[in-house]
């Protein structure tokens, strides 16, 4: 129809430079952090739910006394900001993904060269740029409303990176390998947000882990949210806080450990259950 | 007679000039334990270059069997070369070479035109350029509208574009019309031509005699998962040798059909019969592709 495309079309498919993997994953990158901006309510409940819940909790109960000199306002934000992770990484995509496969995008995907790493390249990128922006938001609002204090020293900022990278990757992979489960795309969120809100629940988000009956401090104690909390709370709390923990100490081995345990979970579960295809699509 | 055997070459020379070769394709789908064969025996072979039309009504198995063909699917059983490659093992490199427009797509909502391109650009050595796709398939004026802004018939513009990004050597559409008014199909018949006059081979399917016929150099036409026949849109159910039918109204007033293979002969009697005057509401007509396709397809002509 035009003369730009005659004289274009003499180059064949596959003659020309390649693109490097790297280029790859940043378009996907971009596309999908662009993507998620434009999508309110993913912006609404990802980014804002969580604050919200921190100003409620906060404001509620933040006058009560905990061990160690805070208030529970103070000791709300480290497990919030672990909410902050979960929302941004498992629960996004969780929900993310299989909307995708339903709407057809994987299938289009699939159908191009670009290599399946990509995808999953773009959507961790997307996860760490949420989840950025959403550790700032908590932490600002901790701070300005809560007394929240930043890490002491490089030790506790170290905790504090190391934790958000490890908590990041495996709550990442078990949010992909989650997005098996759902059969349809619509039906995704009413799967994924109640085992999050229970998650939450049980694992020092929304009540002191401390008040919790025992026999629930054990079961929260399988999960990964509960030991990404207590971690956090070692990287944001001052260290006498550490008496309102169930052991009475910051158990930091078992943190990494429990979280490196989970991530490995994920990984083989991603490896071995990850479908491309809608459960309808021949 | 002493014609020496030259299977074994011919065999390779084929194999070098064909895009797609198909041979007892069957895929079967299993829904509430009652398994039915929605492709059922099919054999297809498609030359370089040329426009292939799969042609039948919905639910033949068109989707299917070009579905087997971009690598989604998983036969049941026969043998499939795509561009030399089975399809089901088929790496990058061969996607590459191919490009596909789905049947049904709702994806890409929240980004734009443009944005769209840019993106799937970087999935291909040697991509076209956004804007060069733009007019190729007619939305530059959509460059900054997001996806959920456009009309049925845009959207599938924007598939096609996406078919394309690649250059590829053979492109799949699956119904790529569907949803588009008269204007904007024929453009799209233009782009289709002058992408084959660049040497792109070309697998379409479609429900519509009319496109087929526009732009196939051979039509297959499938029903119920089995390929009845395959040849030059002219030269179907064989229409070029069918027997004519002349009509008119004699002077009882009752409208005579006649079949003949020889129109001119009998339109010369009937001449001499009404005195070299006009014969009334005089027709000569051989089946119209649509005749020839109803009957393929077992529904009764009208
Ligand atoms: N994923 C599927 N699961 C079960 N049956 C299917 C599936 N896809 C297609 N079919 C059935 O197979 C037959 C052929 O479908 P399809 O290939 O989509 O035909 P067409 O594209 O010609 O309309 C139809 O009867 C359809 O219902
Ligand atoms: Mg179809």
């Amino acid at each position: 129809m035009s003369s730009t495309s005659q004289t274009n079309t003499s180059v064949r498919a596959g003659s020309g430079r390649r693109i490097s993997l790297a280029a790859m994953c940043r378009a996907r990158a971009v596309a999908e952090i662009k993507a998620f901006l434009r999508q309110k309510e993913s912006v609404v409940f990802t980014l804002a739910f969580p604050v919200i819940m921190l100003v409620l909790f906060g404001t509620i109960f933040g006058s009560n006394k905990a061990d160690g000199g805070i208030n529970f306002a103070t000791y709300f934000v480290p497990g919030m900001i672990g909410a902050g992770i979960l929302a941004s990484s498992f629960q996004t995509l969780a929900i993310q993904i299989p909307i995708e496969r339903d709407d057809g995008l994987l299938k289009r995907l699939r159908g191009t060269p670009m290599p399946k790493a990509a995808y999953f390249i773009g959507k961790v990128a997307m996860v760490l740029f949420v989840m950025l922006l959403e550790i700032i938001l908590l932490t600002v609002v901790g701070m300005i409303m809560f007394g929240l204090k930043l890490p002491v020293d490089a030790n506790h900022w170290l905790v504090l990176i190391a934790l958000v990278l490890l908590g990041t990757t495996t709550l990442t992979l078990l949010g992909i390998a989650f997005s098996s489960l759902p059969r349809t795309g619509s039906s995704a969120p009413a799967l994924v947000t109640p085992i999050a809100l229970v998650l939450q629940f049980i694992s020092g988000v929304f009540f002191p882990f401390y008040q919790l009956p025992t026999w629930l401090q054990e079961v929260a104690a399988i999960f990964p949210l509960k030991w990404l909390t207590q971690g956090l709370r070692y990287a944001f709390l001052p260290d006498a806080a550490k008496g309102n923990e169930p052991a009475g100490a910051w158990e930091l081995g078992k943190v990494f450990g429990m979280l490196g345990l989970w991530a490995v979970i994920g990984m083989v579960l991603c490896l071995l259950t990850f479908r491309w295809r809608s459960s309808n699509d021949g | 007679m002493p014609i020496p055997d030259t299977s074994e070459q011919s065999g390779t020379i084929s194999a070098m000039t064909q895009a797609v070769q198909v041979s007892g394709l069957r895929k079967t789908y299993t829904t509430k334990k009652v398994t039915t064969a929605a492709v059922d025996g099919v054999d297809l072979s498609i030359n370089t270059g040329e426009i292939f039309a799969l042609l039948g009504p919905n639910g033949a198995g068109k989707s299917t069997t070009v579905e087997i063909l971009e690598g989604y699917r998983h036969r049941d059983a026969g043998e499939v070369s795509v561009l030399g490659e089975d399809p089901q093992t088929a790496g990058t490199r061969w996607r590459e070479r191919i490009g596909i427009v789905l049947q049904n797509t709702k994806d890409l909502s929240l980004l734009t035109v443009r944005e769209s391109l840019r993106t799937f650009s970087y999935y291909y050595p040697n991509a076209r350029g956004a804007d060069e796709l733009m007019e190729l398939v007619g939305l530059s004026g959509k460059a900054d509208a997001k996806l959920t802004a456009l009309s049925g018939g845009q959207r599938r513009r924007m598939d096609v574009a996406l078919g394309i990004i690649g250059r590829p050597e053979l492109l799949f559409l699956d119904e790529p019309t569907t949803g588009f008014d008269p204007e904007a199909r024929r453009q799209f018949w233009d782009l289709i031509r002058q992408l084959r006059a660049d040497g792109t081979t070309i697998l379409l399917t479609t429900h519509y005699l009319d496109e087929a016929e526009a732009l196939a150099d051979r039509v297959g036409v499938i029903n119920a998962g089995k390929v009845i026949e395959v040849n030059t849109p002219d030269r179907l159910g064989g229409r070029h040798g069918a027997e004519a039918t002349v009509r008119y109204r004699d002077p009882s007033g009752e409208l005579v059909s006649i079949g003949t293979n020889t129109p001119t002969e009998t339109v010369r009697e009937l001449m001499q019969r009404f005195d070299n005057a006009e014969i009334p509401e005089l027709t000569v007509a051989r089946p119209s592709l649509e005749d020839v396709y109803l009957k393929m397809i077992g529904v009764p002509a009208a």
